[in-house]
């Protein structure tokens, strides 16, 4: 019992609790040294492909077709493409784009697919059948259709094709939410809260979210390679960046159709995917680790 | 229980009812049309071509014509890109394949995310959560595009193991599998190690050791239903992604399946193949978060059907 | 499964685990013999077709692909040379031409067969051109027919009678074609599909003959004429045709079987060939084309192909409604660069439209890529060195090829012109849409001629040509084309033609990039296929001869 009883009581003694549940967790994250790795590789990540632009500005876009696909060498550190661009200023731009799509779908994920989980799960009932009835229909819905009609109605604009992606991004955390938040509905420190008649914007806030934010924190994570990869889907269909920009879900898809023959194409874009995506699941897991109220009472 | 189904069903109606209409109006928006090509039509031949098809009625009435075949006979039109062919029949040579490959994709994924998920659960912060982790975290770094072409130069053309592409031989099922798989190994490691870890750290879990309950008996006994909730709340919708098919891996192993019909239909404004794939999917996807939301409550004996 | 587990400690049960995921990958078997071997063996080709079919009815598809297949089933009038794709007899066995070169009489074979044993008559093809130009199918290709005479009438409604067109069956193996002019290539017209012969019986048993969406087309149900008959349809997978006992030449057909695998990646064609499961593909990825060359030339094939790259510009739209920009932006394409650094498959740079040797017409207008003077034409315009020009928006359809010339060409303005442009991709069909609705300022095209005549690129820059969509309309062009058609001197129908061209490249609606070259894998036992301008290979003459 202990477990849980602390919090239930802090809160029945209306002490605030939420801020102990954050300095807990940003005391033990610290803690976490891959976690730390993770978080400082993604943020240096993040400087460089801002930074870049200001610095380089237009280097993504100079070819220089008489040299063509070079292997990396000093003047181009990791090779060029088949337009003899400079591969690292492609990649570095490319970040940009990526890293905020990223971080867009990860916060339209968490700030609407938590809540709209959460609420469904557990104010149950008729609200819940509708809520849960819109997620089949916007999920059942053709994407192309959807983003091709965009396109046509507002015309090109990068705000676009966040729009899009945020659209289908929440879906899947919204059903794993709710299921998290439905079973935990029928805890004892719950039933408690009601019984002490605790009003439900409160519980689904300060009892329920707070709970699930472990498996949040994980499955954010995993939208994050998604998304980046139907950036690239949305850029074929006309609605992510417009070439000569690039981003990495389009270098990574040129790159693998000369896989065999110039294989830096494939390699360097994917190993910052691949690197980057490493270093949010070490800092998910940490976070996970670190927003575990109960384990963090061992 | 039954009574929870059949509730389901009655629910499901309108929302395959709302899938379709919006659907069917959005497809008349788009711009293009089916007969399309980089060569223009004369204006006679479009007129009749238009004619043959029903396109030059109003959209209301279309869709009227569309819903009353539909509901009264299961009629979902002939294709308007593969001009001999019903949608019916492209379907429903197509769908077993994609359905095929799909379960044989779940099945990779589920045995080998499962036990690195468990695994990098019951070892947290050891190289036994590390490693697998790892390697889960590569699935999904590398996307399908990726990973199969490199299996198939590895597996088929240096070692000629397998065929590079076709669907001809049960052998040609390994490597699209390991393919799907992979992509989809990735995420129930993940989510069934965080899942795992949340209950080993729950109460009972320690009074069943403190009781001396055997490993396990923890783990099959105590934790597995709890800890893979999120695993089965995330596969509700994604099976009836998988089983359709992917665009990706049926186009690497030339498999013929129904994804290109799933993603074709829209690039080809095929309508009529546009809504039976988007009908069979929304069918696919009510379907699937019922049987997800049964088995959340067989995992969870709190729970109830509601 | 619990008590399985009871017994084993927990190092174990991970242990156990990690072992069944390891042998579970193992693959238990070894190097088999391939597909390709076992067709070279059995005399069964294997093709790679690029994409699925849309049908293989005659009076229905439109796609080269479709052709490919029909070429296997049905057979014309005429049928082509393997070579040079001159007529050769087909099943006609000879012709009469009149002398004013309007009356062809066809003399048809007494053993040509339908594969249910039928005899091909006169009156098959006579109901099969009918059927073509019956309005109600709706048929795109109709307009191959319309050098006959009264075709177009009775395709448009406005002939309701088909006895007043130029078919006439004199009798059963006699068939009397009358055209409007004097046609220097009716004959190359009559390889094309849309004068195939379909088997009425067979479309009247399965749906009517005169709609779209007939059920005959099935394999079982497929009566055609050809040197091969149809034995397997699986949708996205395979089509396979088997050698037909009933064709007339059937003795000079090697091959059994061919199968043609409509597969869509070229990575994916590449790689199947690789493992030995195609012997020829119907492309191969740009990447790919240095490796061949260097590792296996044998089995690289690059042929010159009837198709012009291209960048149509939409002549209403400003900078680019200025003749002197449009000269500008063409004469700054380092076209060499493009084909040589990028295509890498042997095109042709382009300084006009029509490929040289189309009929034995080669444009003598040529543009020049010439920087000063595209500067002079640019300042004239009011942009000396690009200065206050608005940007120039190219619009390409997403693939990756056309996206990379656009960026190459972008570049080329920027540094060369100082004009600034933007690209802009679109899914295939909006692109489509854009075009047509001159939604566009610059936009990458392509063109293949429908058969072997300057007139098939050159007629569709016309006022009133559905597929110029430049907005671009000129009377003395029109004008030209008009004379040629009606010139029956072949050499002074040519110079019509170059005068035509030559005020196209002036006035510059398009801006030709270059000449696409046909690139694709072929392996050394496949005898008999030749490669040529419109890519067009007759199976009966093919064979798999194994090197000893």
């Amino acid at each position: 019992m202990s477990a849980e009883f602390p919090t239930v009581t802090q809160h029945a003694g209306e002490i605030e609790p939420g801020q102990s549940l954050w300095q807990d967790a940003w005391h033990r994250l610290r803690r976490n040294k891959m976690a730390l790795i993770g978080a400082v590789f993604v943020a240096l990540l993040a400087i460089a492909c801002f930074v870049t632009p200001l610095v380089a500005p237009g280097a993504y876009e100079k070819t220089n077709l008489a040299l063509g696909a070079a292997a990396p060498s000093h003047a181009h550190w990791l090779g060029t493409d088949i337009l003899g661009r400079d591969m690292l200023s492609r990649i570095l731009y490319g970040g940009c784009i990526s890293l905020s799509v990223g971080l867009a779908a990860t916060l339209v994920s968490v700030l609407i697919g938590v809540l709209y989980g959460a609420i469904s799960g557990y104010v149950g009932g008729r609200l819940d059948v509708i809520l849960m009835r819109i997620v089949d229909i916007v999920y059942s819905l053709p994407f192309v259709v959807f983003v091709i009609l965009i396109l046509v109605v507002f015309g090109r604009n990068i705000v676009l094709l966040f729009m899009a992606i945020g659209a289908v991004s929440w879906l899947d955390m919204a059903r794993i939410v709710r299921g998290q938040v439905m079973s935990l509905k029928k805890q004892e420190f719950v039933e408690a809260a009601v019984a002490l008649g605790l009003r439900k914007r409160r519980i689904i806030l300060r009892h329920m979210i707070p709970n699930v934010l472990g498996i949040v924190a994980i499955y954010a994570t995993l939208i994050v390679p998604s998304v980046m990869l139907l950036e690239a889907f949305l850029s074929f269909l006309g609605l992510g960046v417009q070439a000569p920009m690039s981003s990495w879900g389009t270098l990574i898809n040129d790159g693998r159709k000369s896989m065999e023959e110039y294989p830096w194409l494939l390699i360097y874009p994917s190993l910052f995917f691949s690197l980057t995506l490493f270093s949010l699941n070490f800092l998910g897991d940490g976070l996970r680790d670190a927003l575990d109220v109960r384990a963090s009472k061992d | 229980m039954l009574r929870f189904i059949f509730k389901r069903i009655l629910e499901s109606i309108p929302v395959l009812f709302i899938v379709a209409t919006v659907t069917f109006f959005l497809l008349h928006r788009m711009p293009g049309g089916p007969f399309d090509t980089e060569r223009s039509m004369t204006p006679e031949v479009k007129k009749q071509i238009e004619e043959y098809y029903g396109l030059d009625k109003p959209v209301t009435q279309q869709y009227f014509n569309y819903m009353k075949r539909l509901i009264l006979h299961g009629d979902l039109g002939v294709s308007q890109k593969y001009f001999g062919w019903t949608v019916n029949e492209l379907l429903a040579g197509s769908l077993p394949v994609s359905i095929e490959l799909g379960l044989e994709g779940l099945l990779v994924a589920l045995f080998f995310g499962l036990i690195a998920g468990v695994i990098a659960s019951l070892r947290k912060n050891t190289a036994g959560d590390y490693v697998p982790m790892s390697v889960a975290t590569l699935g999904i770094c590398i996307p399908s595009f990726v990973t199969g072409p490199v299996l198939i130069l590895v597996f088929a053309i240096e070692f000629g193991w397998f065929n590079a592409s076709g669907w001809n031989f049960p052998r040609d099922r390994v490597l699209p599998a390991m393919t799907l798989g992979l992509y989809y190994m990735a995420y129930i490691s993940r989510l069934s190690r965080g899942g795992m870890l949340e209950i080993l750290s729950q109460d009972f879990i320690r009074t069943a050791r403190a009781k001396g309950a055997s490993e396990q008996r923890i783990v099959w006994k105590h934790s597995l239903r709890g800890g893979l909730l999120s695993v089965v709340s995330f596969l509700g919708p994604a099976v009836s992604g998988i089983v359709t098919g992917s665009l990706v891996v049926e186009t690497i192993f030339d498999i013929p399946g129904a994804a290109r019909f799933f993603v074709g239909a829209a690039f080809n404004r095929d309508g009529p193949m546009l809504m039976g794939t988007t009908l069979v999917y929304a069918v696919l996807v009510v379907a699937m978060n019922l049987l997800a939301d049964i088995v959340q409550v067989w995992m969870n004996p709190r729970l109830r059907f509601e | 499964m619990q008590f399985a587990f009871n017994h084993l400690s927990r190092r174990r049960f991970v242990r156990y685990l990690g072992a069944a995921a390891t042998f579970s990958l193992l693959p238990g078997c070894g190097k088999r013999e391939t597909l390709v071997e076992v067709g070279d063996r059995e005399l069964v080709l294997h093709i790679g077709n690029g994409t699925e079919p849309q049908d293989i009815d005659p009076g229905v598809v439109t796609g080269v692909q479709e052709y490919h297949i029909m070429m296997s089933l049905l057979e014309g009038l005429v049928s082509e040379d393997p070579v040079d794709l001159h007529p050769v007899p087909g099943v006609a066995e000879r012709w009469d031409i009149s002398p004013d070169r309007r009356v062809y009489t066809f003399h048809l074979r007494d053993n040509a067969k339908w594969s249910n044993g039928d005899p091909v008559t006169a009156r098959d093809f006579l109901e099969s051109y009918q059927r073509n130009l019956t309005p109600s199918l709706g048929y795109e290709y109709a307009y191959m027919h319309f050098v006959v005479k009264n075709a177009e009438a009775y395709n448009n409604g406005k002939v309701t009678d088909f006895n007043q067109c130029g078919y006439r069956v004199i009798d059963d193996r006699t068939l009397e074609v009358t055209l409007d002019n004097p046609t220097p290539y009716f004959l190359s017209l009559l390889l094309h599909h849309s004068w195939y012969p379909v088997h009425m019986p067979t479309l009247r048993k399965w749906g009517d003959p005169y709609q779209r969406g007939n059920r005959w087309t099935r394999p079982g149900r497929y009566v055609g004429n050809g040197s091969f008959v149809l034995a397997k349809w699986r949708v996205n997978d395979i089509i396979e045709v088997r050698k037909s006992p009933t064709y007339w030449d059937r003795d000079r057909v090697k091959l059994n079987a061919i199968r043609f695998y409509p597969i869509e990646s070229d990575d994916t064609e590449e790689r199947a060939y690789r493992a030995g499961q195609l012997h020829i593909t119907y492309t191969l990825p740009p990447s790919k084309i240095e490796h061949y060359r260097t590792h296996d030339p044998g089995v690289l094939q690059i042929f010159p192909f009837l198709t012009t790259y291209f960048y149509r510009v939409n002549v209403t739209k400003p900078p680019v409604n200025d003749k002197r920009v449009r000269q500008a932006l063409a004469m700054a394409i380092d076209r060499e660069s493009i084909v040589k650094n990028i295509m890498k498959g042997g095109e042709i740079p382009a300084f006009n439209l029509t490929p040289p040797g189309t009929a034995g017409y080669t444009c003598r207008a040529q543009l020049k890529e010439d920087i000063a003077e595209a500067k002079r034409l640019l300042a004239e315009a009011g942009y000396p060195d690009g200065k206050g020009m608005p940007p120039v928006e190219i619009l390409y359809n997403t693939l990756e090829y056309h996206r990379t010339i656009a960026e190459a060409i972008q570049e080329m303005w920027k540094t060369k012109l100082g004009v600034e442009a933007r690209l802009v991709n679109e899914e295939w069909k909006v692109y489509l849409d854009s075009q047509r609705s001159l939604n566009y300022q610059v936009c990458r095209a392509g063109w293949t001629g429908d058969y072997n005549d300057p007139n098939t690129f050159l007629d569709l820059w016309t006022t009133s040509g559905g597929n110029n969509e430049t907005g671009w309309s000129n009377p003395e062009y029109d004008r030209l084309i008009v004379q040629a058609a009606a010139t029956a001197e072949p050499q002074q129908r040519l110079e019509v033609f170059q005068k035509a061209e030559a005020l196209l490249m002036d006035e510059m609606p398009i801006i030709p990039i270059y000449f696409y070259t046909r690139i694709y894998l072929q392996r050394p036992e496949v005898k008999g296929w030749y490669s040529n301008i419109l890519d067009n290979h007759p199976y009966k003459y093919m064979s798999l001869e194994t090197p000893k």
